[in-house]
């Protein structure tokens, strides 16, 4: 066993316990942290695979954004166990026939690729020491596969402004708002009035 | 010494290579952690200075051991642990806090080659790390068990991933300015003189960068999320001894950071101002001051640094919502903007001047 091996089976370990907690633990806070040490330790798997741009892009998307989103969600939230527990028995016919589902399909990807031990699917060859991942898939994607990246932009933009749309709410006409142009446009000279008196009246 | 190299071979080559590295880290940590301690001293001083008083000057000759007895004193109080709080993650939220801000100097480069790792990616990794100190605050204002420290912990969730944004934006203008994203290439992309460092066509994404960065560091004028009027401490409220001086070092290890990176990116990082002017730095005895270095990075970060204390003395605190709006409706629209000004003089190709 190489090295690589050795930290390749510590992080595959670290990930496949970390996704078993996701599902198993039953504080919701310590799910989401499950699944922040599982994306970690995909991002090493992905580096080793000297894919470095998609191992630090998953750290700072997922778990630096996604994740402290999902935190945030889950830690205002007052979850009733009753209720749960009620609702996971009502569901769970549809859920193990999902769960047996992805199974079925995982197996059938996994037996082409992963042992099939013939010419085509021999592992990846090392890359020269100065081989730049970043510069590699950046060159790619703005030259080969262009539109499918743009398309792909331009979807991404069109959800975003839908979900904007749905939680946009016109204000009732006569409310007062808060306006924080007005509020920082205003002067002194506007607000306050100086007096001179003559003393002794 | 004779004896002490034949020692040294005598230890097998992946010891040797760990060793090694063992050693760079405790060099740039030691100085780091020390920095930190007289960071607090100099805010003391400075802000004393600047309300015209005269600050701490009781311990050592005057007050210079203040640091030194602030940690004795945190460190020998004891650690409570609230009753309904959830112990662990209340344990693990300061180290969440500080492990980053320690990493993310791994990659800075202290002058050409004096860096620990000099990866590739070297900006999207600190982008990345920058990113994760906000598990600290967030897991400690919901460990605590108190209303608030959550307050202060969800404030710190949404400012930090708005500021994120606009900082990001930032660096892209950098990397487009420097066509590298390792930190080393980027300074060395702006040797010259004075005029080719990064602050002169980015003036625009260096006062973005630097405004986000006192943001997602907390500090004032954006620190609602430690509001002691509003909020009593924010989210370590309920943390004394080691937990709160942790979440301190982590605050001032990330200042520091902050100023370096401002420097690296936009000053010229250990390139002198002085640079290309070879009259002075073929002076005999002081030429060297004059030259690249070390000490201009250091000089640099002071400087980021002091404005961060000088923001603090003079700035009032910022309303919670007038910081959303600046976060989204001036810095990201000034950043685009920049941004797409900067494409049309790289697509062009006016170097000098981008």
């Amino acid at each position: 066993m190489t090295f690589v091996q050795f930290l390749f089976n510590i992080y595959a370990g670290i990930t496949i316990a970390a996704a078993i907690g996701v599902v198993t633990v039953r504080n919701s806070v310590y799910a989401a942290l499950c699944l922040i040490l599982t994306f970690f330790s995909s991002a090493a798997i992905w580096i080793l695979l000297e894919a470095e741009f998609l191992g630090i892009v998953l750290v700072l998307v997922y778990v630096g954004a996604v994740m402290v989103l999902f935190l945030f969600v889950i830690m205002m939230l007052d979850i009733n166990r009753e209720q749960l527990v009620e609702r996971f028995i009502k569901y769970l016919p549809a859920g193990i026939a999902v769960a047996v589902i992805i199974a079925i399909e995982m197996i059938v990807v996994i037996q082409r690729s992963a042992f099939d031990t013939s010419e085509q699917y021999k592992a990846v060859a090392q890359n020269a020491p100065d081989y730049n991942n970043t510069e590699a898939l950046g060159e790619l994607l703005y030259t080969q596969y262009l539109y499918p990246f743009e398309i792909a932009a331009v979807v991404l933009l069109v959800a975003i402004i839908a979900a904007i749309m749905l939680t946009l709410r016109k204000r009732a006409v006569n409310v007062r708002s808060q306006d924080i142009e007005k509020q920082l446009r205003v002067r002194p000279e506007d607000r306050v009035r100086l007096v001179k008196m003559k003393s002794g009246q | 010494m004779g004896f002490l190299a034949s020692m040294w071979d005598l230890v097998p080559d992946v010891l040797q290579t760990i060793i090694v590295i063992l050693l760079k880290i405790v060099a740039i940590l030691l100085p780091l952690i020390l920095a930190v301690a007289y960071t607090t001293l100099a805010e003391r001083k400075v802000i004393g200075f600047m309300q015209v008083r005269l600050g701490p000057n009781r311990v050592g000759p005057r007050g210079l051991f203040q640091p030194f007895a602030d940690v004795l004193k945190l460190l020998i109080k004891e650690v409570v642990i609230p009753a309904e709080s959830n112990r662990y993650l209340f344990l693990l939220a300061p180290m969440l806090a500080l492990v980053p801000s320690f990493v993310a100097w791994s990659v800075i480069p202290f002058f050409d080659g004096g860096v620990l790792a000099n990866i590739n990616a070297g900006l999207l990794f600190l982008l990345a790390l920058t990113s994760l100190g906000v598990y600290g605050i967030i897991l400690a204002g919901w460990a605590s068990n108190s209303k608030y420290a959550m307050l202060s912990a969800l404030r710190a969730g949404a400012q930090v991933i708005s500021y994120e944004i606009a900082m990001g934006f930032a660096l892209v203008g950098v990397l487009m300015a420097a066509g590298d994203l390792n930190l080393t290439k980027i300074v060395n992309a702006q040797s010259g003189s004075i005029f080719s460092w990064f602050i002169w066509p980015l003036f625009g994404l260096f006062l973005v960068y630097f405004i986000s960065g006192v943001a997602e560091t907390n500090r004032a004028p954006f620190d609602v999320a430690e509001g002691e009027s509003e909020i009593v401490a924010g989210f370590h409220v309920e943390y004394s001894g080691m937990g709160f001086a942790l979440f301190f070092l982590a605050e001032y290890a990330n200042m520091i950071l902050i100023s370096a990176l401002t420097s690296l990116m936009f000053l010229g990082g250990w390139l002198s101002p002085f640079q290309g002017l070879t009259f002075l730095t073929d002076t005999p005895v002081i030429g060297w001051v004059f030259g690249n270095g070390i000490h201009w990075l250091f000089f640099k970060i002071s400087i980021f640094l002091f404005l961060y204390l000088w923001f603090r003395a003079t700035f009032p605190r910022y309303r919670y919502d007038q910081i959303m709006r600046l976060g989204w409706k001036v810095l990201i629209p000034v950043t685009i903007v920049w941004i797409f000004g900067e494409m049309i003089a790289v697509g062009l190709g006016w170097k000098p001047w981008l």
